[in-house]
């Protein structure tokens, strides 16, 4: 089982943006998990993160509580964020970061942005937030397909790609390990429909719909 | 511990670039500058002359900006990047909070104490260069009052920066608490003895606590034992306490604080939700 949500619950205002809800994702499922905004699904991905405290029940990630060992939890999950964050990190020194914070060679890093066209050398020296759009969301795919992670969670990863970007994107996609679990959010179901295999809605905090392809 | 330095070291790579940087290393290093120029060095007032006197126009300004200078700069460290998401995507990745947080006040003390030591240093050169003696022992302490001074004003920033989600909110308590502090310095003390009839001892106390009143009789007691320029709450202190046991106190104490504050804001950290 890579995650295990019992009854999870977490209010934000006296409200609950995730109402209670039970979810298994085990090896190999690649989840598309959709629903309009303020659904829940942004804070069900961060509470698998372990970036915030339940107000009840029990989540657990490949076994652990990913607040408590948020390491070892981490050390098994890449994470793309819906928009490039404006790091002001230079693209150098946020290679340091992960490949030093993660045990990633940079090497590998370079090979996958190659992939996706992303000439990283010739901007080693520029800040991350001063890169095209299209530019950080390929180097954010690079750094979490080099991870090699058992848990891949895509939020809107495909929103400032132009349409060959995407393209690659999706082919680099379904060359990864078929026991590796991914959990994408997104609007766009008819462009990741051939990647997953279960279909999670969500509205208004709780799972509504979940269907295995 | 590799994480730590590692953090610490990009906190002080992005530093480096940043504009607010600049201006911080171009405020003290210009304000030397401008001592020298203008020739205060040269002026006699109140007894004081040459390096002296430099050095104590210097520890009055810097009473006055370093806090708030440290507060501005620091207290969008982590509400920054939490407000911006970037402290969303850099704890994705597997680093323990306590190297995050530790990491990140260590680059942040390096970035806001080397400018004014340098600056202190570009003091002591340009002594060197109009001749003269140098007092080192002022030097050597004033170095360590600098270093207490900014390290209890980080760690009020990072506890203020921990516990708020906005980075308004955070500048906002900034000033807030540098005001209050600024308002409770000897003369403001003085005043609210005379106009309510507050008791001495709550006084006293409210000068003790306060960590810029603390760093300004210590400093200033380097230069003037009988602190005479410094006012009667200053004054009854070193009085009671006596020179050495005032400045142990002026560099312990603040220390303390810091890293009060500095505990309780990654306590805060770690048990709140982190974005």
């Amino acid at each position: 089982m890579i995650i295990e949500a019992k009854d999870i619950a977490k209010k934000f205002m006296k409200e609950y943006v995730l109402d209670h809800i039970d979810l298994n994702i085990h090896s190999g499922d690649r989840v598309a998990l959709m629903g309009p905004n303020g659904a829940g699904k942004t804070t069900l991905v961060r509470a698998i993160l372990g970036f915030y405290r339940l107000d009840n029940g029990l989540m657990q990630v490949f076994g652990k509580d990913p607040v408590k060992s948020r390491i070892e939890v981490l050390n098994g999950i890449s994470f793309i964020p819906q928009l490039p964050p404006p790091i002001k990190l230079s693209i150098e020194e946020l290679l340091t970061y992960v490949s030093k914070s993660s045990n990633i060679p940079s090497e590998n890093i370079f090979k996958e942005a190659e992939r996706m066209e992303l000439n990283l050398k010739a901007n080693l020296s520029k800040p991350f937030f001063k890169l095209s759009g299209g530019m950080k969301q390929k180097l954010l795919i690079a750094i979490a397909l080099s991870k090699k992670s058992d848990l891949l969670i895509f939020d809107e990863p495909t929103a400032n790609l132009d349409p060959k970007g995407r393209e690659q994107f999706y082919d680099l996609l379904d060359e990864i390990d078929k026991s590796c679990s991914t959990i994408y959010i997104t609007h766009r179901l008819d462009e990741i429909e051939p990647l997953i295999n279960r279909k999670i809605y969500m509205e208004l905090g709780k799972i509504i719909e979940d269907e295995r392809l | 511990m590799k994480n730590i330095f590692l953090i610490a070291y990009l906190d002080i790579k992005e530093s480096l670039r940043s504009k607010w940087f600049y201006v911080y290393s171009l405020v003290f290093g210009g304000l030397m500058a401008l001592f020298f120029i203008t020739g205060v060095s040269d002026a006699v007032v109140m007894g004081f002359t040459g390096l002296s006197r430099m050095l104590l126009i210097f520890i009055q300004v810097t009473i006055i900006i370093l806090p708030i200078f440290i507060l501005i700069t620091t207290v969008k460290s982590i509400s920054g990047d939490r407000e911006s998401n970037v402290l969303e995507y850099m704890l994705s990745f597997p680093i323990s909070l306590n190297h995050y947080y530790w990491g990140k006040m260590l680059g942040r003390f390096v970035t806001v104490f080397m400018p004014v030591f340098l600056a202190l240093v570009m003091g002591v050169i340009f002594g060197l260069i109009k001749g003269g003696d140098l007092p080192w022992n002022i030097i050597f302490l004033y170095s360590i009052l600098l270093f207490s001074l900014c390290f209890t004003f980080l760690g009020i920033a990072f506890f203020l920066s921990s516990i708020v989600k906005s980075t308004d909110i955070a500048l906002g308590s900034s000033f807030v608490v540098w005001i209050l502090l600024l308002a409770f310095i000897d003369i403001a003390l003085i005043g609210l003895m005379l106009q309510n009839r507050v008791d001495d001892k709550i006084i006293l106390t409210l000068a003790m606590l306060n960590p810029i009143e603390v760093f300004r009789i210590g400093a200033i007691s380097l230069f003037d034992p009988e602190l005479t320029v410094i006012g009667p709450v200053a004054y009854y202190l070193l009085d009671t306490l006596g020179t050495n046991l005032l400045i142990i106190y002026a560099i312990i104490y603040p220390i303390i604080i810091g890293g009060l504050f500095a505990l309780f804001g990654y306590l805060a950290f770690r048990k709140k939700d982190l974005i």
